[in-house]
């Protein structure tokens, strides 16, 4: 039995065995059949499985296959480069956000005493301002669709005058979006660690920005590395989205392909698979790391950590993008 | 900033829109991803295969491709989603009945992409019961049944809801892909409408639109929030 179904039964017996195997060869019929005349019957009535519409993305000796191969690649290659830029952009940005918040809150506890009255309700008023504009600007920019923000920095960074290429655009848009997320999870990943550290690294002499950067931070990288593979996914679903403002991504060239060549359902299982089978690798990366993780952390004897919050897993696990 | 006043019924007819949208594909996707996830732990192989497999591609694919698969896939097999112009539903949702059929294409798309992640969200509700009480109450003798009843469900449930609420935000911000795939006059159609062949100034149309979104996204968030951390008192 396979770990997520031991909650909720035993190990068969003969008896249970017997009937989970005839209802299997049943099951395993009906979807064979359901499968043939759902999928395979209406496809094949509208000719949909014709070598026709096929040969230009499977066939190697069919006059178009290397052209559309070579434009496909070309496209992936676009997409992840985009991906690329906008993960390490995020990252970056998402790293600093993190610190900024974290340190902004501890400012906001200080009381400065010490100072000048007057100075000390200025400081104070003036840190609390700044949590909360940083807090908005999160909530505001993790509540938007990307395909807006996207949308909102190509149509509205030529209204200032600011002219770019199209990556640019998509890589700026992805950035906002994603680097409040990177920047979410790393801070709930640093809160998340037990207070203990923190106080030692007081102890010891460290200031706080020394403690968050020597102490903290590495290990939140530590702890949410799936999650920031997770996120990965995300942006590289993310850049599909590029074909609004037309930039030449995976999907952009599939359309020009099916410009020539009028096949939009074969294409569309082709692109479909290529990022199944890449994103789907990416997530097994992240369980696998995670499961390393959690290895390393029982044998080292440290106690279990918080997990994250689940909403934040959740999205990290995916939701959050398109 | 004439047009936030100037175009109010834009703005507020947008929003009525996408609100419907993401109204009917959460009822959608809740109802699939719920069948989905009692294949994924069902004890029967096949079953189990189909639904992880269903997870697995369409957690993988961009929701693009979904779109895209809808809006012109279905017509290249000659179906224009007629089967959700559902008689009473469709007196409505008004959307559902005319005879543009990108709203539906959508709303497919859509349930289609989120179910895989309302699964993978009641799955992990089912995961989070500590098994020594599913154990307790086999060998108490519950069957399998009165075990999800009783014991396993009504924790599951409890557990499920945040990570539910952040597929459903996510699925709201989804939706806003909807007006690039031909949804006339949904939220970000009229963004794409106001400020390109309209001409009107893109700072205002912006705020606009984005607080359309907001609306739906920021208070669904705070309230999981409150949420979370009322569990994590009870735990």
């Amino acid at each position: 039995m396979s770990q997520q179904t031991s909650v909720l039964y035993d190990v068969p017996g003969p008896r249970q065995r017997r009937i989970t195997l005839i209802s299997s060869i049943v099951a395993g019929l009906v979807l064979l059949v359901g499968a043939y005349f759902l999928i395979y019957r209406p496809l094949d009535d509208k000719g949909q499985l014709s070598m026709e519409l096929w040969g230009p993305l499977i066939d190697p000796s069919n006059e178009n296959f290397s052209q559309v191969w070579d434009r496909i690649g070309l496209g992936f290659k676009n997409t992840l480069i985009a991906a690329a830029l906008a993960i390490v952009a995020s990252l970056i940005l998402g790293t600093l956000l993190a610190v900024l918040r974290i340190q902004l809150k501890s400012l906001t506890r200080l009381r400065f005493t010490g100072m000048a009255t007057p100075l000390a309700y200025l400081l104070r008023g003036l840190s609390t301002l700044l949590s909360a504009l940083t807090r908005v600007c999160v909530e505001v920019f993790r509540g938007l669709p990307v395909v807006l923000t996207i949308f909102f920095v190509a149509r509205g960074f030529p209204e200032f005058g600011l002219y770019l290429d199209n990556l640019w655009y998509l890589i700026i848009g992805l950035t906002i979006y994603n680097s409040v997320v990177i920047g979410e999870i790393l801070r709930s990943g640093m809160e998340g660690l037990p207070g203990g550290q923190a106080e030692a690294a007081a102890a010891i002499g460290l200031s706080p920005a020394q403690s968050t950067r020597m102490i903290l931070l590495p290990q939140a990288f530590r702890i949410m590395l799936p999650a920031l593979i997770s996120q990965l996914v995300v942006v590289l679903k993310d850049t599909s989205l590029g074909f609004i403002i037309s930039y030449e991504e995976t999907l952009n060239i599939g359309k020009q392909i099916i410009g020539v060549l009028g096949n939009p359902i074969q294409v569309y299982v082709v692109i479909a698979v290529l990022f199944i089978v890449v994103n789907y690798s990416l997530s097994k990366l992240a369980q696998y790391v995670q499961r390393r993780l959690a290895k390393g952390r029982k044998t080292a004897g440290t106690p279990a950590q918080n997990p994250p919050p689940a909403a934040l897993m959740s999205q990290a696990e995916g939701t959050g993008g398109i | 900033m004439n047009v936030l006043i100037d175009k109010f019924d834009v703005f507020a007819g947008g929003f009525w829109l996408t609100l419907q949208l993401c109204l009917l594909a959460a009822i959608g996707a809740l109802i699939l991803g719920a069948i989905v996830a009692v294949l994924r732990i069902s004890p029967v192989p096949p079953l189990r295969a189909l639904g992880t497999s269903y997870v697995n591609v369409f957690r993988n694919m961009p929701l693009t491709v979904v779109m895209f698969f809808a809006a012109f896939g279905l017509p290249a097999l000659g179906s224009n989603a007629d089967f959700l112009r559902i008689p009473v539903v469709d007196s409505l949702f008004k959307r559902l009945g005319t005879d543009l059929p990108y709203f539906r294409f959508a709303l497919i798309a859509l349930v289609l992409y989120t179910a895989a992640f309302v699964c993978e969200a009641l799955r992990s509700g089912v995961n989070a019961v500590p098994a020594g009480q599913a154990e307790a109450a086999r060998s108490l003798g519950l069957t399998f049944g009165q075990n999800l009843r009783y014991v396993v469900l009504p924790q599951s449930w409890k557990a499920s809801i945040v990570p539910l609420g952040s597929v459903i935000i996510a699925m709201i911000k989804n939706s806003a892909l909807a007006g690039f795939f031909g949804v006339v006059g949904d939220l970000s159609a009229s963004a794409d409408q106001l400020t390109g062949a309209e001409g009107y100034a893109f700072v205002p149309v912006a705020i606009g639109i984005s607080i359309g979104y907001l609306i739906m996204t920021v208070p669904l968030g705070a309230l999981l929030d409150r949420i979370e951390k009322r569990q994590a008192v009870a735990r």
